[in-house]
């Protein structure tokens, strides 16, 4: 590691209570989102940035969602694709209907949509908990999906049912091209992230954690389980509702209700546990493997393999690979790929002396 | 009879034989939650490989009576090998942790029967027609298919068997006690391999059964994954700890989707059991937040 | 044959892993004049038995084309393939993966074998220059080439499909005018897909005075009780299947058989009657009509050529199982196919590029040209396994024929000869109005076709 935190002090409670505490990493930080921001749209290529780095940043966000719900509320839920769904077409209705909308603001009302939908589904967890709530919760994403397929308003009648997503266009410019895109996502992403930290780190983090905790203990110490489950419902189906409508925009583009399946809700769940409960970098991490590693393993299978073999039997094989790599990072990192970095951070620190 | 009485009664009895079809399904993640409190997420795509198994057995050539023998072994196998492969390492790790696991397991299940067997939708003949009783119809006017009734009859003693392991033998108790510590059990000395090995060797087992029934209805093919997913709400209702609560919430299940769907359904366009039954959880799980019969817990401090 | 194949397939796999690394080091040089075509199958999954045969169809032709005939002019057809699982967000992903081949080359044509994948790219085509080959799917009003003038419907559309159902239906009624009170339920999957024919369906309905009952089900449909219940208390003349993985269409048969429901008033969707969904039913699939547009059977002389060329004589096919050469996903594979490479030459030709690589546009023009004369079938091969059509500018949909088949129990008859919809102008009409509502919604300026 570049540094060392052994003998620094913070000397005012303001500079003890930052965000990110130690300079260097502050520097960091503001290193990689201004290399995302200012080198990769240029030097990526457009099948990097559309066909990866996007939806991997919005898949990201709403596995952020998730983690808000489930890793610090500590709410088992699986109605996250129907959230990204209210997301995604609540966002084409209001460019469709209020064309004077700026792009953002309808983002935002998309947002609230999904939260307000996400606060109703939410009032299960008020009674019930664990699995049994996220078996109700799925109640939410078959219910949102069959709404939104069944009415025809929601996607402005259409005779085949899908939506055609709108330019983006913010202050007149039209965002069309994959890096330009790109870079409107990653914005969002960045400050949405930024805000999830900070409510982290604030006191409603420290509440959804002590629910999540033990919430009779929680309750016994005068915090309103009412007020912080559903706030945490809120929360976390804002960021899907959110990360939706971009994933829609940005990736999709025209999009049928029915891509927002009960099996998109569980490959979220699986980015937030293999990325790590409870963590803001694990639901990076977390969607980088779930999404991109079938998509590299598909590359890499059919760059080293080639025809040689039933195409087939890679693609099965390719399942098979993913599966153990799966089993084999549960059984070395149970908590997750945060917590692998976090090892490894903590490694470098001490290096080169070894523990 | 009345015709509307006559086609009511129709949908609830068929209803109620497809429910005892989700059972099946949801038997095999109550065994193994119950003796580890792990949601089994392959149980889907155990279902699937089982019943391509037992089918690939055949098409090499084996009779129906030693391909049966055959993939139960193997199925056995596979629960021997999930044991020692992927839960011994992962004693006493979170559900959480357990439940991306079984994830794994399941994607590498999917992905070795299809390696094995290949793509193809093959077709089980059980010998068992799938048409209507002509004279249980002439007597009632009713149309009720054999295979159903057979379904049902084996549903209905595989839970029997199941319960009477669970509540009368020892291993019962050893399975109740690991579900409810895993260090606890070992440390009173029982022996969390064997009976973990058991139980998913187990439902293995219930998993072909269950492959077995629905491949003769539908083909043995990839969509039998998705069975899993039917029997959600079942698992809800039921409880997961329960055995023959899954009977129970099969049958209320199966009969309150299909009259949801042909009664209500119509005035939404249909389509509306794909969420019904989970509409139907969650006000179940407004009274009962354990399911119907799950075992009720006293939260302290 | 099982044994042959498994001890094919490990043998097979055990050389291909040992000598990857190799393989992958020896990229070759391009050398002579190639032309790039992408392979976005979906092999494993609940749509792997219809991926594995289309695009096993497709990628067999482009082989036999070069080993047959050196290419197309000499220009040598290459491929790289991606899963996409059927799913529209992997297949957007395949899309920018390949869009520029291995070889440096960019795509001419996509074709995604399904609706969901079909939507999810269809905006793309005109800024990238591609080429979207709907092989009788997806969306109905591309066949309105002035405002879709990259999208294709070469193999005619869902609503041609659904007319010409309907008139199979008067036929066997003895004439138009007996449908009059009829009863026919449209029993479909709850999806977009399920519910694109319904505008034609429905006016068809009004102006022959038939009821017309729209029952759906819910993916994956393993369970269609209370569907068939339903129908069995409509006691509907006909039932118009459209469903989609074979689950839901076996699950159908089975289920018409549980109540009683005659198989021979059972007509299934293109993407809902193949070997694959017929086998598994068993019994209960005998007298089940399904409509095709590419006619399965190995006795076309291109399809045994083929099976000669690619099973006998050497060891190039791509099916696992030899078997399913000829199947009807194979065979629509290889219609499917036939059209890229005849747009191909066409392109060749029309820009004065014969024996050259051609761009996208190019290949379009090529694509829009395609005239696939009753002598032309003939000389490929395949007479009377697709039908003959012609594209033109505003016209991107092809014949709008289909024949009828039913399935005997062990395979499939042939009970009609080419047939379209009873008023192909009407569907024009609304194929033209739709349309024009996506135009005016979407800013798009219709293109002049003179």
């Amino acid at each position: 590691m570049y540094y060392t935190q052994a003998g620094r002090h913070f000397t005012s409670y303001s500079s003890d209570s930052r965000l990110i505490p130690f300079a260097e990493d502050r520097i960091l930080l503001a290193a990689i989102f201004a290399f995302g921001l200012f080198v990769l749209p240029f030097t990526a290529s457009d099948y990097w940035l559309s066909g990866i780095l996007i939806p991997w940043l919005c898949l990201s966000l709403v596995a952020l969602g998730q983690n808000i719900l489930m890793g610090y509320a500590g709410q088992l839920s699986l109605g996250s694709a129907g959230f990204m769904a209210a997301g995604a077409f609540a966002c084409y209705n209001f460019e469709l209907r209020l064309e004077w909308m700026p792009f953002p603001v309808s983002l935002l009302l998309s947002g609230l949509v999904a939260a307000a939908i996400g606060v109703l589904f939410g009032l299960p967890s008020l009674r019930v908990r664990g699995l049994y709530l996220a078996v109700a919760t799925l109640a939410s994403q078959f219910f949102i999906v069959w709404v939104i397929d069944k009415f025809g308003w929601f996607k402005n009648y259409d005779s085949s049912g899908i939506i055609t997503a709108q330019d983006i266009v913010i202050l007149g410019y039209e965002f069309t091209t994959p890096a330009e895109m790109y870079v409107v996502v990653l914005i969002i992403v960045a400050l949405l992230t930024w805000l999830a930290m900070n409510m982290a780190k604030g006191s409603i983090g420290r509440n959804w954690m002590a629910v999540r905790d033990m919430d009779v203990a929680a309750e016994a110490m005068g915090l309103s389980l009412l007020r912080t489950k559903l706030q945490a419902f809120a929360i976390s189906s804002f960021y899907c509702g959110v990360g939706g409508a971009l994933f829609a925009f940005t990736f999709l583009q025209s999009v049928e209700p029915v891509a927002f399946d009960i099996l998109l809700s569980f490959r979220i769940l699986f980015m937030v546990i293999i990325g790590g409960l409870g963590t803001i970098i694990g639901a990076y991490l977390g969607s980088g493997f779930i999404l991109l590693l079938p998509i590299f393993l598909n590359i890499f299978f059919h760059a080293v393999v080639g025809d040689a073999i039933d195409a087939t039997i890679i693609s099965a094989f390719e399942q098979v690979i993913f599966g153990v790599m799966m089993i084999l990072f549960m059984i070395y990192q149970p908590l997750g790929m945060a917590r692998i970095l976090e090892n490894t951070l903590e490694r470098l620190r001490a290096w080169p002396f070894r523990r | 009879m009345d015709p509307e009485i006559l086609f009511f009664l129709e949908v609830l009895i068929g209803g109620l034989l497809a429910g005892i079809m989700y059972s099946l399904v949801a038997l095999g993640f109550v065994l193994i939650y119950k003796a580890s409190s792990v949601f089994n997420f392959a149980q889907g795509a155990m279902v699937f490989f089982a019943v391509l198994s037992f089918v690939g057995f055949m098409e090499l050539g084996l009779h129906f009576w030693l391909a049966l023998p055959v993939t139960i072994a193997l199925m056995i196998l596979v629960g021997m090998a999930t044991e020692r492969l992927v839960l011994r390492p992962l004693v006493n790790q979170s559900d959480d942790t357990l439940l991306m696991a079984t994830i794994g397991l399941a994607f590498v299940l999917e992905g070795l029967a299809q390696m094995a067997w290949g793509v193809e939708v093959r077709r089980l003949d059980l010998g068992i027609p799938d048409v209507p009783m002509m004279w249980f119809a002439d007597l009632t006017d009713i149309f009720v298919s054999t295979l159903d009734v057979v379904a049902g009859v084996v549903a209905g003693v595989m839970v029997a068997a199941l319960a009477l392991l669970f509540s009368k033998t020892k291993i019962g108790l050893g399975l109740r006690a690991v579900a409810d510590s895993h260090a606890a059990a070992q440390s009173i000395g029982i022996p969390l391999k064997h009976i973990w090995m058991m139980v998913w060797a187990t439902a293995g087992i219930v998993a072909l059964a269950a492959g077995m029934l629905w491949g003769a209805r539908s083909g043995v093919q990839f969509a039998l994954v998705f069975l899993a997913l039917k029997a959600l709400p079942v698992l809800i209702i039921g409880g997961f700890t329960s055995v023959p609560g899954v009977i129970v919430a099969g049958l209320i299940v199966g009969a309150s989707e299909k009259l949801a769907e042909v009664y209500i359904g119509p005035f939404f366009g249909g389509g509306i059991e794909g969420w019904a039954p989970y509409m139907l959880a969650v006000l179940f799980l407004m009274f009962r937040p354990e399911g119907l019969f799950g075992e009720k817990l006293i939260r302290r401090v | 044959m099982q044994v042959s194949t498994l001890t094919r397939r490990a043998a097979g796999g055990v050389a291909a892993f040992a000598t990857a690394a190799a393989m992958f080091a020896a990229a070759p040089a391009v050398a002579e004049e190639e032309q790039y075509f992408p392979v976005p199958s979906s092999r494993v999954g609940p749509f792997s038995a219809m991926g594995t045969g289309y695009y096993g169809g497709i990628i067999d032709f482009m082989n036999y084309t070069n080993i047959k005939h050196g290419g197309v002019n000499g220009v040598k057809l290459v491929w790289a393939e991606c899963e996409t699982e059927y799913n529209a967000a992997r297949t957007v992903e395949c899309y920018q993966r390949l869009l520029t081949g291995p070889n440096g080359q960019k795509m001419l044509v996509f074709d995604t074998l399904g609706t969901p994948g079909a939507y999810a790219v269809i905006n793309r085509m005109a800024e990238e220059e591609t080429v979207l080959a709907q092989y009788g799917y997806g969306r109905t009003d591309a066949a309105d080439g002035t405002v879709w003038p990259w999208v294709f419907n070469a193999a005619s559309h869902y609503w041609s499909q659904i007319g010409m159902k309907m008139q199979f239906m008067a036929d066997q009624e003895g004439g138009v005018e007996n449908m009059r009170g009829k009863k026919i339920v449209h029993l479909h999957i709850d999806s977009a897909y399920g519910r694109e024919p319904l505008p034609a369906m429905r006016q068809i309905s009004e102006d022959w005075g038939i009821e017309l009952v729209e029952i759906s089900i819910p993916p994956p449909g393993l369970e269609q009780q209370s569907q068939w219940l339903q129908i069995r208390r409509e006691r509907p003349d006909w039932v118009t299947f459209w469903g989609a993985g074979s689950g839901m269409n076996s699950t159908g048969m089975t289920n018409a058989a549980r109540m009683g429901f005659p198989r021979e008033r059972l007509v299934y969707v293109t993407f809902g009657g193949a070997e694959e969904d017929m086998v598994p039913a068993g019994d209960a699939a005998a007298g089940t009509f399904v409509v095709a547009n590419a006619v399965p059977g190995r006795d076309f002389p291109l399809i045994a050529d083929m099976y000669k060329t690619l099973y006998e004589d050497s060891d190039e096919g791509n099916m696992t199982n030899p078997d399913r050469v000829g199947q009807v996903y194979y065979n629509r594979g290889v219609g499917a196919a036939v059209m890229w490479i005849e747009a191909l030459k066409n392109a060749q030709e029309m820009s004065g590029k014969v024996g050259k690589a051609v761009t996208g546009a190019e290949f379009r023009d090529g694509y829009e040209a395609l005239d696939m004369t009753p002598a032309k079938l003939e000389e490929i091969g395949i007479s009377g396994m697709v039908a003959p059509f012609k594209l033109s500018c505003s016209k991107h949909d092809g014949a709008g024929k289909f024949r009828m088949m039913q399935w005997n129990g062990e395979k499939f008859d042939l009970v009609t000869d080419w047939m379209g919809p009873p008023d192909p102008t009407f569907i024009r009409g609304l194929v033209e109005s739709s349309a024009a509502k996506f135009a005016s919604e979407n800013g798009v300026t219709a293109k002049e076709c003179s």
